[in-house]
């Protein structure tokens, strides 16, 4: 592609697609939808905190504790 | 071109070292001053006003999320853009490109500023829609170097990416666009 047929592409472009306003404001206050956000995620925190590891731990104590009963009082003794 | 005012950093840096400790009252300090900054970031890329005003909810909450990993001595606003550049990446990738044109923004380009008489709006349409159809990175590029000429400094650095990648995937969407449009007879 030549230097020409960039430029005319660019020409083309700035056209078909004008440059936004020097300083574009948004049309509502962004802050309370910000601060629900962040509260919402506070709120749902406690629940991420349980991890794939520790559920898998947990499924693979249960599957001991199934397969093997005699271990569950050895299980209790070391939670 | 820097849309952020200069000496802001200045005046930010107890905001900026409260803020990395997780102070809400700290980050709405800095989410008053640098929201309109971010918000004409991300509407320069994705250019829907309402889908801007939610990426920018969506990057303060990435940026809150990420406060701990914040480093004050690289400032706020190049790591505000970074966030809001993926923000914007993402959006444009989980859309149609059709879709991207709506018929407000149809109406708006067609009575662009410097429009040029011998380029008739069906070809300003197809123009718009053949950049619509390029892959979301090349189009972010093209979009900041080209419409919105921002510096390749610039665009490097809310991409993440160095300036000769910058320069490859301008020269490639410029390339692709002009292909899409000889394939339609529009010889630019």
């Amino acid at each position: 592609m030549s230097t020409h047929d960039e430029e005319r592409i660019k020409d083309l472009l700035q056209q078909a697609l004008p440059p936004v306003d020097a300083e574009p404001v948004p049309e509502r206050d962004l802050w309370p939808a910000v601060f629900r956000r962040l509260n919402t995620q506070a709120v749902a925190q406690p629940r991420s905190r349980w991890v794939w590891f520790d559920w898998a731990l947990a499924a693979g104590l249960a599957l001991v504790a199934v397969a093997f009963p005699a271990s569950i009082p050895l299980l209790l003794y070391y939670l | 071109m820097s849309s952020w005012p200069n000496g802001v950093l200045v005046q930010m840096l107890d905001p900026l070292d409260k803020f990395r400790q997780g102070d809400v009252d700290a980050f709405e300090e800095l989410f008053r001053l640098h929201q309109r900054a971010v918000y004409g970031w991300i509407l320069r890329i994705v250019r829907n006003p309402t889908a801007a005003e939610d990426l920018t909810v969506e990057t303060f909450w990435r940026i809150y999320k990420a406060h701990a990993r914040f480093e004050v001595a690289r400032g706020f606003e190049p790591w505000a853009r970074r966030i809001a550049t993926r923000a914007a990446l993402d959006w444009l990738r989980a859309r149609r490109p059709e879709s991207e044109l709506t018929e407000e923004m149809m109406a708006k380009q067609t009575t662009g500023r410097s429009a040029d008489p011998g380029v008739t709006a069906e070809i300003r349409s197809k123009t718009a829609q053949a950049f619509a159809r390029l892959p979301p990175t090349l189009r972010v590029a093209a979009i900041l170097s080209v419409i919105e000429e921002q510096s390749h400094k610039e665009v490097a650095e809310a991409l993440g990416i160095s300036v000769t990648a910058v320069k490859l995937r301008v020269f490639r969407a410029l390339r692709i666009l002009r292909k899409d449009l000889e394939r339609q007879g529009i010889k630019p």
